[in-house]
C-alpha cells in the first residue's frame, strides 16, 4: 500500500499539465469554468486536438487506437483535463458505446466505427429511455421488425442527451413479442440521418436545451447495424452500465468544483467580510471537502483493485451515489454562497464574453440554474434508489 | 499510488481474524467483561505468542511489519471488540518510544512490550482542554531530579496499564516521563468505560522523576502530536472492524428475522439503509487508509508536509466518527428491540463505535480543524 504517486506517475502528470496548457484554448476552458454555454464545436474542437495526440479516447487499449493507459493514467488525466477547464470526453462515443463494440461488435462494425468515433467524426447519441421505460428500462416499447435486410423502427425514445448534436444513436429496441421482456431485446446502431427520425428539444429545468425526445417513424435500420445476436440486446446494454466504473463518481469534476467554492467564497461578502470567514458556511464547505475526499480515496481503491485485475463489482453503485450527491452539494453551496444573488435569472450572461447589467452576473449568473440542473445526477444512469437496490442484492445478499 | 495490499499483508489479517473468531469469540469476550477492567492476561499472553504485540515494532526489537499491518490487526481488534489495551500499547505507545526514545529506553521498553510483559497507556489529554493538546501537568526541576505536579483525565487503559507514558511541561517545551502507577505521590482512579473497557483519571502529586524517568531527550511536542495522529489512525481501524462486523450482523438479523410473514430483510426501506450502511462503512475504511498512510514513516506528509498530514487526519477522524454513529445508530435500529438488549453483539458495536468517535477528538473537533485549515490555503481566483 502507497498512497504516494510513483515518479513515473508524476512525470505523467507533467505530461499531460504540459500538452493541454500548451494546447487547450482559453476561450473554451474559460466557458467551462464559468458554466458558459459551450458549442459543438468547442467539445468536438477539443477532441481533435486531443486526437492529435492520440488521446481522444483516454480509456481505450492500444489495439484500438487508444493510449493504452493504466487506471491510475486515466485518472491522472481525468484530473488534470477538468482542473484545466477541459470540454469533458465525449462519453457517449467514447466510454459507452465503444466499449460495447470491442466485447461484442463484429469485424467490420469495430473497423468502421471506433476510428470515426477516434477521429471525432461521428458524434454518438444514447436511444434508451421511453416515457415509460425509465428505472424499469427492459419495459421499453420501442419496436423493431425485421423486413428482409432491415429493421422497420417505430417508437419514442427520451431524455436523449446532445442527440442534436450527434450523428449516431446507440439503441434499445424490442424485437420479439416472447419470452421475458429482458430477453426480447436488440442493440442497434442508427444513423441519425436516416428518414424517419425526428429530434425535438426538451427544455430543461433551467431553461437550456440538454436533451431530446427522438421519434423513430418507420426507421430503416440495416440488419448489419445490429450489435450483436438478435434478443440479447440487455446483456450488452448491461455490460455498458457496469463498465462505467470510475467515471461515474465525477471525482475530478467536483475537484475542480470544490476549489471554485472557495473561490466564490473568499470573494463574496459578508457584511463587509469574506464570507469564506464565516465560521457556519466553511463548515459546510470543510465537511463536503471530506465526504469528496472520502470518495476519492474509495476511487483510488477500485482503481488499485482494477490494476491487480480484481473486478471490483457493484461498488460503482456506491461511487455513483457518493459522487452524485457531492456534485449536488457543490453546486447547492455555490448558489448559497451568493445569497440575494442566487435571486436573478439573466439567461444572456451564459452565453461566453457577455458584458452588462446586472453587475457580476458574467460571473455569476450560471449557479442558480447549475443548482437545479444537478439534480439530474441522482437521477440518470440509474436512479440513487436504484443503485441501492443493486447494492443491497448484488453486494448485501438481500 | 497503490491502495491494495500485498499476499503477506492479508495473510497476517486473516491470522488474526481467525485466532479471535477461535479464540476470542463474543462468550468469551462476555467473560472477560465480568472482570475488573475487562482485561485478561491470559489473552495478552497468547497475543504475545502469536506475534501481534510485535506488529510495527522496529526491526531491530523483533518487529514484524509497519503500519500498514498494524491497520490490518487493528480492523481485527475492532471485528472481534478486543478490550485488551492493544491500541493503546502498540499503536499509541509503542511507536512513541521507538520513535523519541533513546535507545537505552527502546532496548529496554520495546522487547518488553513484545513478550507481553508491559502494558501501556498515554497520559496525555487533561481534563481543562478537552480535545486540545494543552498540558499544564509540569515537571519542575529540582537539582538532579523533577518534581512532576498535575492530573490527566480520562486515560483510555490507563486502569490497566503497567506504566503510563506521562506528558509534561519542561524548561524546553514538553517531555515525556515513564511513571509506574504504583510510584509514590501518583493517585489513580480506576474506572470502567461505557464500551466495557477501562480508564483512569491520574494525579500527580510532587512525584520525584530522576534521569532515567525521561522518555527521550528534547522538545516532545512535535513527537506527542504525531503519536496522537497515529492513535486517531489506529481508532479509524479499529472502527472500521467494528462497522462492518455491525453490518455483517444486522444483515444476517434482517434475513432470518420475521414480521408480516416475511424476513424483514426483503423490505426496500431497510435495504436501502443498510446499502447506504455499507457506502457509509466503505469510505470509512478508504479515510483509515488514508490516515495510516498519511502516518506511515516514509511518506511525503510525515517528512515534511505535516499540515497534510494533520488535515487529512482530521478529515478521516470526522469522517469515521460520522459513520460510526450513522452504522452504530442504524445497526440498533434495524435490530428492533433486540438492538436495546444486552443479549447481542449490536449493542456493544454500538457502544463502542460511539465511543471511538469520543476519543481523540470527535468529528465536530475535527471538522473545526479541517474547517480552520480552509483559512489557511492559498486562494485562488473565480
Amino acid at each position: 500500500m502507497d498512497l504516494e504517486y510513483t515518479p513515473a506517475e508524476e512525470s505523467f502528470r507533467a505530461e499531460v499539465r504540459q500538452f493541454i496548457r500548451a494546447n487547450l484554448p482559453r476561450e473554451v476552458s474559460a466557458k467551462v469554468l464559468g458554466h458558459k454555454r459551450l458549442t459543438r464545436e468547442d467539445i468536438i474542437g477539443w477532441h481533435r486536438i486531443l486526437h492529435s495526440r492520440g488521446w481522444s479516447a483516454p480509456t481505450w487499449p492500444k489495439e484500438f487506437g487508444g493510449p493504452g493507459w493504466t487506471a491510475v493514467e486515466q485518472h491522472i488525466f481525468d484530473e488534470e483535463s477538468t482542473a484545466a477547464g477541459a470540454p469533458p470526453v465525449i462519453a457517449f462515443g467514447v466510454r459507452m458505446v465503444a466499449p460495447v463494440l470491442m466485447k461484442y461488435g463484429s469485424a467490420a462494425q469495430q473497423q468502421f466505427y471506433l476510428p470515426r468515433i477516434l477521429s471525432g467524426e461521428h458524434w454518438w447519441c444514447q436511444g434508451y429511455s421511453e416515457p415509460g421505460a425509465g428505472s424499469d428500462l427492459a419495459s421499453l416499447k420501442t419496436t423493431a421488425v425485421r423486413r428482409g435486410d432491415v429493421y422497420v423502427v417505430n417508437g419514442q425514445k427520451t431524455w436523449n442527451t446532445l442527440g442534436h448534436f450527434a450523428d449516431w444513436m446507440f439503441c434499445l429496441v424490442r424485437t420479439s413479442t416472447e419470452g421475458r421482456s429482458q430477453e426480447s431485446i436488440s442493440f442497434l446502431l442508427i444513423d441519425m440521418k436516416t428518414k424517419g427520425i425526428s429530434v425535438r428539444p426538451i427544455a430543461l429545468i433551467d431553461g437550456e436545451h440538454e436533451v431530446n425526445e427522438v421519434w423513430l417513424d418507420d426507421v430503416e435500420v440495416p440488419v448489419a447495424q445490429r450489435v450483436g445476436e438478435e434478443n440479447q440486446g440487455w446483456t450488452y446494454a448491461k455490460y455498458l452500465l457496469t463498465h462505467e466504473r470510475v467515471n461515474i463518481a465525477r471525482l475530478g469534476e467536483s475537484k475542480r468544483e470544490l476549489r471554485s467554492l472557495k473561490a466564490i467564497a473568499a470573494r463574496v461578502s459578508s457584511d463587509g467580510r469574506p464570507l469564506i470567514e464565516d465560521v457556519r458556511f466553511r463548515d459546510a464547505i470543510a465537511a463536503l471537502e471530506i465526504e469528496l475526499r472520502a470518495l476519492e480515496y474509495t476511487v483510488l481503491r477500485v482503481l488499485s483493485a482494477e490494476a491487480s485485475g480484481r473486478d471490483p463489482g457493484a461498488i460503482s453503485s456506491a461511487l455513483k451515489i457518493s459522487g452524485s450527491e457531492i456534485q449536488q452539494t457543490l453546486s447547492e453551496l455555490k448558489m448559497r454562497a451568493l445569497g440575494p444573488r442566487a435571486l436573478p435569472h439573466v439567461p444572456e450572461a451564459l452565453d461566453a464574453g457577455w458584458q452588462g447589467e446586472p453587475d457580476g452576473a458574467e460571473w455569476w449568473a450560471a449557479l442558480s440554474g447549475r443548482y437545479f440542473n444537478m439534480r439530474k445526477t441522482s437521477i440518470y444512469s440509474g436512479s440513487n434508489e436504484i443503485q441501492r437496490n443493486i447494492i443491497s442484492h448484488r453486494l448485501l445478499g438481500l | 499510488m497503490h491502495l491494495e495490499f500485498d499476499e503477506e499483508q492479508l495473510a497476517l489479517q486473516e491470522s488474526v481474524r481467525r485466532f479471535l473468531a477461535e479464540r476470542y469469540d463474543f462468550e468469551t469476550r462476555r467473560r472477560c467483561l465480568a472482570q475488573p477492567f475487562g482485561s485478561s492476561q491470559e489473552i495478552w499472553h497468547a497475543f504475545a505468542e502469536q506475534g501481534f504485540l510485535s506488529i510495527g515494532l522496529p526491526e531491530p526489537q523483533g518487529g514484524i511489519g509497519g503500519a500498514t499491518e498494524l491497520m490490518l490487526a487493528l480492523e481485527e481488534m475492532g471485528r472481534s471488540l478486543v478490550l485488551e489495551p492493544y491500541l493503546s500499547t502498540v499503536a499509541l505507545c509503542a511507536p512513541l518510544i521507538a520513535g523519541h526514545g533513546t535507545e537505552a529506553r527502546q532496548a529496554d521498553l520495546l522487547p518488553r512490550i513484545a513478550t507481553g510483559g508491559l502494558k501501556l497507556a498515554l497520559a496525555h489529554a487533561e481534563a481543562e482542554a478537552r480535545y486540545a493538546s494543552t498540558v499544564r501537568t509540569e515537571a519542575r526541576r529540582t537539582g538532579d531530579s523533577c518534581l512532576l505536579n498535575g492530573a490527566k483525565a480520562t486515560v483510555p487503559d490507563g486502569a490497566v496499564a503497567d506504566l503510563l507514558l506521562v506528558s509534561a511541561r519542561t524548561g524546553n517545551g514538553l517531555s515525556v516521563f515513564l511513571v509506574d502507577p504504583n510510584t509514590p505521590g501518583v493517585r489513580l482512579v480506576r474506572y470502567r468505560t461505557q464500551d466495557g473497557r477501562s480508564a483512569a483519571d491520574v494525579f500527580f502529586k510532587d512525584v520525584k522523576l530522576h534521569a532515567d524517568h525521561v522518555l527521550g531527550d528534547g522538545d516532545a511536542t512535535v513527537a506527542l502530536e504525531y503519536a496522537v495522529q497515529r492513535g486517531i489512525a489506529a481508532l479509524c481501524a479499529e472502527a472500521v472492524g467494528a462497522m462492518e462486523a455491525a453490518n455483517a450482523t444486522t444483515i444476517e438479523y434482517t434475513k432470518s428475522r420475521k414480521q408480516f410473514g416475511t424476513p424483514i430483510g426483503r423490505f426496500q426501506a431497510l435495504q436501502h439503509r443498510m446499502a447506504d450502511m455499507f457506502v457509509q462503512a466503505t469510505q470509512a475504511r478508504s479515510m483509515s487508509i488514508l490516515a495510516t498512510g498519511r502516518c506511515a514513516a516514509h511518506s511525503h506528509a510525515a517528512k515534511g508536509d505535516a499540515e497534510l498530514r494533520r488535515r487529512d487526519v482530521s478529515a478521516a477522524k470526522y469522517y469515521v466518527g460520522k459513520a460510526a454513529r450513522f452504522v452504530g445508530q442504524q445497526a440498533v435500529q434495524l435490530h428492533g428491540g433486540m438492538g436495546m438488549a444486552d443479549e447481542l453483539a449490536v449493542s456493544h458495536y454500538f457502544k463502542r463505535l460511539t465511543m471511538i468517535d469520543m476519543t481523540f477528538g470527535d468529528s465536530l473537533h475535527h471538522l473545526a480543524a479541517v474547517s480552520d485549515a480552509i483559512l489557511r490555503e492559498p486562494r485562488e481566483a473565480v
